[in-house]
This record gives structure tokens, C-alpha cells and sequence, in this order.
């Protein structure tokens, strides 16, 4: 069979395999050795499925790639939809990518049930793939949806002490906030009788549907729905809670993946389908951005425990990828996209180094540590790495995404600019100040003394972590040359994001390109 | 001279009564200690003949007995639904009239025989007989829900079911008569004929008295007071065929009476039942700690869905209806199955307390209930969430987008209390030791069954739908 006969297939297996392995892991007997074994295989297997993508992927060519459409339902018309653009792709590789490691931080730290603990998680990759490829409304909903129990179990019955109110505000929070997504997908399709994406925003474009009065409505209904799972200030109050008390892969998956489907979604659709409701709507979002940036760093400067104060370090996180989404020039997008990546790697690598220590210590207090760099010289360096990818050090991936949102935001309007760029130095108050009490000074508690330094398995999770913020670090162009074609769209849909840019370049893209470019060098 | 087509036409209604005959007749002939479940056979041998029988009639459609039944897509469609509503409860039934120690074969045959009136409720078209149909289904439900006859609680529920029943169909009766006052006519399609010449107050009135009626069969506000008390009390398998079996049957003859004869005056009273029934159902549900009266709640509010569905009428609502009352079956019966097998001697374990740490105690049990609790949420690859989306969709479709928003927050609440089982099963330690009993055959045959139609209807809704709107289309024409 040659490569081009299962374009069409790849993103259904990509989807569909880490469910099937679910499956086959409800009967395998219970032995955990085995259940850990195919887990790690399933996932395996899936990510180097998921790396045809990259591979195949054709840069600058317009619309879906991959695509697959097939009747599902005919009454109502639901189709089988998928396909992925610049943006979806590297999300769905930044899915794959993250639950092998999950697997792998999980082996000896699963609190309950070893079998379902692996089920759920299998489940919740297929969904997450599955809200990033689809295409068509009901699917993308179907997907959305189909991700909550997952989470809200791995959170509520492998977590810590709070579990279950974390649980129930997740869930409920998520939940209730996506029924106006609902709302307005089921009246756009009342209106043009498909609930397929591209049907929609050509008709939407071409002026075919009218969407008058109702279109502030439908904005907002899907508005909500992404603000709530970004999350964005002030939505953002379940996300502390529920990072608290997730098992590790669980926050990991939570803030690497789950609440990019929100910043995803705000691409996807709220721009692709609302355009001049998203400029309209643009200032008091950018609003909400910027206190979530200053807001969130600010909080997470005050927080006693390491898992909060990551959590906290995300909320300020993606208040860049908000704004840089809603500044509609190409570095913004661009820049959004890629810390959404970014962000999941070097947060996903935070969490997963929280976690060791949890497993050492059952505590993430940071009182109860200090002087780490003695006891756990390698886990120490690995935790700086991650530190620094995170506060956005030049060469680690960090770094390109917020350069890039913060270009966008200074060509929007320089007052957004210069707000959001004092989230970089709270950032690296922050962290820095944590690394400082946690891994420098006198031993405050005789236990850490003797901690044991990261054994094999602990490295072979971290080392790709560290791989990944290097490369995406020294050589962006591999992801924003796919990412640039998708965000062209965006920016040359509408005439107003011209007037954006005062100097408007003949081809945004290209120069969002170049400039990297000689960024890059320059270092 | 009847033609034998007629009897045709009837013919799965005539299969429950002889084998719903054939368990009375038995049972006086068992020894009083003896097992009554061969007769449990009986009665699941002639449900499942009536619902071969249902199928067979679809090359049979048409009016029969002096235009009294109409057999088409519609009537199959809810035969079928309510012989396979009753054969899974009866298969559910064995193992719990063995550990209630109830040995009273005329359990059977009473479900027979009220499926016979839930049958002859979708595919009667006349008024009077509807009218009958619904006494015959009622009056066996009454007996039914008093079947724990040492339970003070189930004694209660039968009498308070049988005071409110009786004065709800009476409503309906009254209904009827004025609806004959008005057209001159018990005939849906004379009555029909005649209101679409013109309406007269006393068609109003007529409609309105019947929604009473039906409206306390589905437990739809203002008309639920009865639906906790009585789900309470009444035996759980009971409970899962009549909150189901009736309520199918009801919504049939309301979609019946109101579509198929163009009644005049109904868009509002149903509009203000849907968002009452949500409203009052969610809320009241949200503070229930005991299960079966957490799904009684639920069950008002599931009602409201429908009805939101039956306001979105014609066309695409009747059908989203009819697809939902099939979802509801599947996700009720079963979630009301696991209850009666958790509820052990005497029903002493039916709060949530009791199923604390349920899933590592029986963890295929406690899977299953999730699911069916996922289902009543609205969560996708279960049949519950596409019944819903096709609700929420046929109503936005007739521009209803008010209610549509008030059933979308609705539904977010419902998860709250749907969510707390599963959080007690899963998330909870046990308060205090609940044995769990072994899963007999015919329990796990009606589970599977459940499940399975529950992931079937989510995954592969087509058929179905398919034929829900071919149902909706003969209905109307």
C-alpha cells in the first residue's frame, strides 16, 4: 500500500487506536506488570502513527489535510468528518506526544484501581484527539463532551485528599458552561441544516445565512464554553483545585492538553466562523487576557504549594495565547499556537517533576523543602530546565511563543504590549524564587537528605520532555511553518487586521517568518 | 363477519392477554412454596411471540375493528418498545421476587396485561378506547406497585398511585366527553375532519382535560406530586416497567390525539409542563438520598425533555420524541435494574450510602450503572445523548430557542445529581458493610440487553431514527 492510500484513514486510526487499546485492556487479566506493558505499547503506537502527520503534512496548501467525510446520520445530517490544519495537527502530536510519558510517570504511582486508571487514560486520548480532528459540530461536540468523565474520574478516584470536590467543580464547571456551546451549535444548524465546519463558515462568509442580531449570541454561547476550559480569569477558579488533586499524568494531560482544547476551540471556531464578532468582542477579551496574565503570576507568587503554583503559572500562560489570538496579526496567532505547544511540554515536564517529589515525599508543600540540589543533583537540573523553558529563556521553546505573542500584541496596540510582557518578569519571579526555596539553602527537613535521585524509568519520561523544549527552542520553523499557513487564514480573512499592523507588510506570514528567522540566527 | 386481518392487526395484544391468562390459570395449580419462575418463562415466552408478532404486522397496516385500532409504523414502533420494556423487566423480576420471598405468580401476569393496555394505547384511534387502554394499563400498574404487600411503604404506593390515577383518568374521561361535545365524535380522524372546519371552546377545553390526564401518566408538572412516593414504595422492577411502559404509551396517544387530529390550543400548556417538569424534577432530584426516589425525580425530568420535543412538533419533534422514549426505556429499565438487585432483602439498601465503594465491591455492577447514569446526563456514545440532541435540535428547528436554552441549563444541572451516584461508587468509602449479591442469569440478560440498546442508540442511531421519522410521517399524514 503506498503512503497516500491511508491519508485518508490516518486520523481515524490516530483516533481510534488508543480506544481500542482501551477496550482490549477491559480484558486482560489483572495483573498490573502486563496492564502497565500495553498501555505503554498502545500509546507508543499511537504516537509514531500520529508522526505520519508531520511527515505528510503539505505547508502553505489552503483548507484540511487527512480529510476523511462520511455520512453518519442522515436524519439529522451528521457527518463523519475530520481533517486537520496547522493548528490541529501539532496538537493532536502534542496529545500523543504527552501520554506515552503519562504512562510511563504513572508506573508506580497509581492510587487505586491499576486497570481503569490505564483505561481512562487510553479514553481520554482518543477523545482529546478526537475534539482536535473533527470537523464536523456534532462530532467536535461528541469528543468535547466525551472527555469529562475521563478526567473528572482520574481526578476523583486516583487523586488526593479534595478529590471529589475537584471532581465535582471540573466536571460541573466545564459541563454547564458547554450547553451554551450546544445551544448555538444546534442553531446554526436549525439555520443551514449541516453541522459540517466548512459548509458553515462558507455560508457564513459568503453571507448565504445571516446571522443579524443572534450572532453576538452565538459568539458568546461558544465564548463561554472555550473561556471556561482555557480557563480564563474569571472562570479559572476550578483549575487550581483540580491540578491540586489530579494524579500527576492527570494534571499533566489537564494542562498540557485539555485546556488547549479550549484556546483551540477559540481559534477554530469563534474566529473561523465569527470573525467581525470576534473583533468587536476583541478589546474586553484581551481585558480578561491580560489580567489573566498578570493575575495569574501574581497569585502563584503567594502560593505554598508547588502544583498550585504551576497551576496558577498556566492560568497566566495561556492569557498570552489568548491575547495572542485575539490581536488577529500573524505573530499573535502564530505565537498563540505555538505557546499553547510550548506550554504543554514545559508545563507537562513541571507537573511531571512535581509529581516525583510527590512520590517521595506525599507532600508539595515548598516549606517542606530546601536544599534538594544536595540529595537530587540530577532531578534538580532536569527541574531547572524545565524552570527556564517555562519562564521563556531564549533557546528553549518558551521563549518563541511569547516573543511571537507579544510582537502581535505590540503591533495591536502597545499598551497591550507592554501589560502583558510584565507577565515574562513575574513569571520569572515566580519560578525562580520557588527553584531558589526547593532546590538551594540548608536542609529544613532531615527527610530530604537521603531522597533517592531519579532512577531510570524517571529519566527515560523526562529526557523527552527535555528534548522537545530544546528542539522546539533552537529550530521553531518545523512547527511554524505548518502553523503559519493555518493562521493566514485568520489574518487575511478580515481587512481590519491591516489596520492593525501600522506598516502592513505585504505578506504578514512571510515576514512573522523571517523575522524568526534572523531571531534564531542571531542566537 | 370481522375479517381475519383484523385479528391480525391485534394480534400481539391477543398473545399477552391468552399468555397473561395462561399465568393466572397456572399459578393456582404451584405449590405455595413452590418458585415461581417458570411461570416468569411463561409470561417472557409471550412477550417475546407478541413482539414477533408486532414485527410480522408491518406487512399488515391498516384500520381494523369498525376503524377503532390503526396499525402502522407508529403502533409497531411502541408495540415493539413496550414488549421489549416488558420481557426485560420480567427476566429482571426472577431474581428479585426470589429474594423479596414474594410468590405470586400473578406478578406476571399483571405486567402482561397492562402491556396489553399500552399496546392497545398506541394503536387505538378512537377515544373511548383509548380511554379503555389506559384503565387497563393503569389498573394493573396499581396492583403492581403494592406487590410488597409487608411493607407499609408499598401499600402506600399502590393506594396513593390508584386515588391519583384513577382521579387523573377521570379528567381524561371528561376530556373525551367534551371533545365529543364539540365534534360530535370519539374518531380521531372525524375529530380531526371536524376541527379542521372550526374550533370551538369546547375543543379547548376537551384538549386541555386530556393533558391532564396523560400528563399525570408521563409525570409531567404540575401533575408528578405522586411519582416519589410512589416510586419509593412500589417494587424496583415494578418501578422500572412504569416508568417507562406508560409513559410511552402516554406520550403515543398524547402525539396521537394532539398531531393526528390537529387539536388546537396546545402549544403553551405544553411549553409551561416541559419547563416545569425540568425545572421541578432537576431541582427536586438534586436532594435526594435515596436512589429510586432520586430516579423518580430524574423521571419527571425526563419527562420535561420529551415534552419539549412533543412542543417542538410537527415532523422532526414527534420523531425526536419517539426516538427519546426509546433512549429512556434502554438507560431507565437498566438503572432501576441495578437498583433491585442492590436493594436486597426488603429493599434495605437504596440510599447513596449504600452504594458507597460500590466499584470495588461489584465493579461490573457499578460500570454499568455508570453508564446508565452517563446516559441520563447526556454524555456522548450513549443513547442518552443523542435522544437529547435530537430533542434540543427539533426544538431549536421550530425556533423554540427559549426553551431550548432553559432545557440546555436544565440538563447541566441534572448532572449534578446523576454525577453524585457515580461519585458515591466510585469516589466514597462504605458507611456500612452492603452485601452485594451473586448476578443471576436473567438479571445479567436484562442488563446486557440495556446496555446494549443504551451504546447501540448512541453510536449506530440510524435505523431507528429512520424509522422514528417514518413513525412521525404516518402519524401526521
Amino acid at each position: 500500500m503506498k503512503t497516500e492510500d491511508i491519508h485518508p484513514f490516518i486520523l481515524s486510526l490516530v483516533t481510534f487506536v488508543p480506544l481500542g487499546g482501551a477496550l482490549l485492556l477491559l480484558f486482560f487479566p489483572r495483573r498490573d506488570r502486563d496492564i502497565k506493558v500495553f498501555a505503554l505499547v498502545v500509546s507508543i503506537l499511537t504516537f509514531i502513527l500520529s508522526l505520519h502527520l508531520p511527515v505528510h503534512f503539505v505547508n502553505g496548501q489552503a483548507g484540511f489535510q487527512f480529510e476523511i467525510n462520511a455520512q453518519w446520520i442522515s436524519t439529522p445530517n451528521i457527518h463523519y468528518h475530520m481533517g486537520v490544519d496547522g493548528f490541529s495537527m501539532w496538537l493532536v502530536l502534542l496529545t500523543t506526544f504527552l501520554t506515552p510519558l503519562c504512562v510511563m510517570m504513572s508506573w508506580r504511582s497509581v492510587h487505586g484501581p491499576v486497570k481503569e486508571f490505564f483505561i481512562l487514560l487510553l479514553v481520554l486520548e482518543a477523545a482529546m484527539i478526537g475534539v482536535f480532528v473533527s470537523l464536523d459540530l456534532f462530532l467536535f461536540y461528541f469528543f468535547w463532551e466525551a472527555t469529562l468523565i475521563p478526567m473528572a474520574l482520574l481526578i476523583g478516584v486516583y487523586g488526593h485528599d479534595r478529590r471529589i470536590y475537584a471532581a465535582v467543580k471540573f466536571f460541573l464547571y466545564t459541563m454547564i458552561a458547554s450547553v451554551f456551546m450546544l445551544a448555538g451549535i444546534l442553531w446554526l444548524y436549525a439555520h443551514t441544516g449541516t453541522f459540517d465546519f466548512t459548509a458553515i463558515r462558507q455560508q457564513i462568509q459568503s453571507g448565504q445565512l445571516e446571522l443579524g442580531s443572534a450572532a453576538k449570541w452565538l459568539f458568546l454561547g461558544f465564548f463561554v464554553a472555550f473561556a471556561v476550559k482555557v480557563p480564563m480569569f474569571p472562570f479559572h477558579t476550578w483549575l487550581p483545585d483540580a491540578h491540586v488533586e489530579a494524579p500527576t499524568a492527570g494534571s499533566v494531560l489537564l494542562a498540557g492538553v485539555m485546556l488547549k482544547m479550549g484556546t483551540y476551540g477559540m481559534l477554530r471556531f469563534n474566529l473561523g466562523l465569527f470573525p467581525e464578532e470576534s473583533h468587536r468582542n476583541a478589546p474586553w477579551i484581551i481585558a480578561l487576557a491580560i489580567i489573566g496574565i498578570i493575575y495569574g503570576a501574581l497569585v502563584a507568587m503567594v502560593q505554598p504549594n508547588m502544583k498550585k503554583l504551576i497551576a496558577y503559572s498556566s492560568v497566566s500562560h495561556l492569557g498570552f495565547v489568548v491575547l495572542g489570538i485575539f490581536s488577529f496579526t500573524s505573530y499573535g496567532i502564530v505565537g498563540a499556537e505555538f505557546v499553547m505547544l510550548a506550554h504543554g511540554v514545559s508545563t507537562g515536564a513541571l507537573f511531571t517533576l512535581a509529581g516525583m517529589l510527590y512520590d517521595r515525599r506525599h507532600t508539595y508543600e515548598i516549606t517542606e523543602f530546601g536544599g534538594l540540589a544536595t540529595s537530587m543533583p540530577v532531578y534538580s537540573t532536569f527541574f531547572l530546565i524545565a524552570t527556564l523553558a517555562s519562564i521563556g529563556l531564549p533557546l528553549l521553546n518558551g521563549f518563541i511563543g511569547e516573543f511571537l505573542v507579544l510582537t502581535g500584541a505590540f503591533q495591536a496596540n502597545h499598551v497591550y504590549g507592554v501589560l502583558a510582557a510584565t507577565g515574562v518578569i513575574w513569571s520569572a519571579c515566580y519560578m525562580l524564587w520557588m527553584y531558589q526555596r526547593v532546590f538551594y539553602g540548608n536542609f529544613r527537613n532531615d527527610e530530604n537528605r537521603a531522597l533517592p535521585d531519579v532512577n531510570a524509568r524517571e529519566r527515560a519520561t523526562l529526557w523527552p520532555f527535555v528534548a522537545a523544549a530544546l528542539i522546539m527552542g533552537v529550530a521553531p520553523l518545523i512547527w511554524t511553518r505548518a502553523i503559519d499557513g493555518a493562521a493566514q487564514k485568520f489574518v487575511s480573512n478580515d481587512n481590519t487586521a491591516a489596520h492593525a499592523i501600522p506598516s502592513a507588510p505585504a505578506s504578514p506570514g512571510r515576514t512573522a517568518q523571517a523575522s524568526l528567522q534572523t531571531q534564531v540566527s542571531g542566537q | 363477519m370481522i375479517p381475519t386481518t383484523d385479528y391480525i392487526r391485534l394480534l400481539p395484544e391477543l398473545i399477552l392477554i391468552v399468555f397473561g391468562l395462561l399465568v393466572m390459570l397456572i399459578e393456582p395449580t404451584l405449590g405455595e412454596h413452590n418458585n415461581r419462575k417458570g411461570l416468569g418463562v411463561v409470561a417472557l415466552a409471550g412477550t417475546v411471540l407478541s413482539i414477533v408478532a408486532s414485527l410480522y404486522q408491518s406487512q399488515y397496516t391498516g384500520l381494523a375493528f369498525f376503524d377503532m385500532i390503526r396499525v402502522d409504523a407508529f403502533s409497531i414502533f411502541f408495540h415493539v418498545l413496550i414488549g421489549l420494556i416488558a420481557a426485560v423487566v420480567i427476566l429482571a423480576s426472577f431474581e428479585y421476587l426470589n429474594v423479596q420471598q414474594i410468590r405470586y405468580g400473578e406478578y406476571y401476569g399483571l405486567i402482561l396485561l397492562s402491556a396489553v393496555g399500552m399496546m392497545l394505547m398506541s394503536s387505538a384511534v378512537e377515544l373511548v378506547l383509548i380511554f379503555i387502554a389506559l384503565e387497563i394499563s393503569s389498573i394493573g400498574t396499581y396492583i403492581l406497585a403494592g406487590f410488597r404487600r409487608n411493607a407499609p411503604i408499598s401499600i402506600e404506593s399502590s393506594i396513593k398511585y390508584f386515588l391519583l390515577g384513577s382521579f387523573a383518568t377521570a379528567f381524561f374521561l371528561y376530556g373525551v366527553a367534551l371533545m365529543f361535545g364539540a365534534t360530535g365524535s370519539t374518531s380521531i380522524y372525524t375529530i380531526a375532519a371536524t376541527l379542521s372546519k372550526g374550533v370551538t371552546p369546547l375543543a379547548y377545553a376537551g384538549v386541555a382535560l386530556m393533558f391532564v390526564g396523560l400528563g399525570f401518566k408521563v409525570a409531567s408538572a404540575p401533575f408528578h406530586i405522586w411519582t416519589p412516593d410512589v416510586y419509593e414504595g412500589a417494587p424496583a422492577p415494578v418501578v422500572a416497567f412504569m416508568s417507562t411502559g406508560p409513559k410511552a404509551a402516554a406520550f403515543a396517544v398524547l402525539l396521537r390525539v394532539l398531531f393526528a387530529t390537529d387539536a388546537p390550543g396546545w402549544f403553551w400548556m405544553i411549553w409551561v409542563s416541559a419547563v416545569l417538569s425540568m425545572t421541578i424534577g432537576n431541582i427536586g432530584a438534586l436532594v435526594q438520598n435515596n436512589v429510586k426516589r432520586l430516579l423518580a425525580y430524574s423521571s419527571i425530568a425526563q419527562a420535561g425533555y420529551i415534552l419539549v420535543a412533543v412542543a417542538a412538533a410537527k415532523d422532526i419533534g414527534i420523531s425526536a420524541v419517539i426516538f427519546y422514549a426509546a433512549a429512556y426505556a434502554a438507560m431507565n429499565v437498566g438503572a432501576f435494574a441495578v437498583a433491585s438487585h442492590l436493594a436486597n432483602v426488603g429493599e434495605k439498601y437504596v440510599t447513596l450510602d449504600d452504594y458507597a465503594g460500590l466499584g470495588r465491591r461489584a465493579p461490573g455492577l457499578a460500570a454499568v450503572l455508570t453508564i446508565f447514569m452517563l446516559s441520563l446526563i447526556g454524555i456522548p456514545v450513549t443513547g442518552g445523548f443523542l435522544a437529547k440532541f435530537y430533542v434540543f435540535q427539533a426544538a431549536m428547528q421550530s425556533h423554540l430557542t427559549g426553551l431550548v436554552i432553559i432545557a440546555v441549563i436544565n440538563s447541566a444541572i441534572a448532572a449534578y445529581y446523576y454525577l453524585r451516584v457515580i461519585v458515591y461508587m466510585y469516589m466514597r468509602e462504605p458507611q456500612r458493610d452492603v452485601p452485594v449479591l451473586r448476578m443471576p442469569l436473567g438479571l445479567g440478560v436484562s442488563l446486557a440487553a440495556c446496555l446494549l440498546a443504551t451504546i447501540y442508540l448512541g453510536v449506530l442511531p440510524g435505523r431507528v431514527l429512520d424509522y422514528a421519522i417514518e413513525s412521525a410521517r404516518v402519524l401526521t399524514r
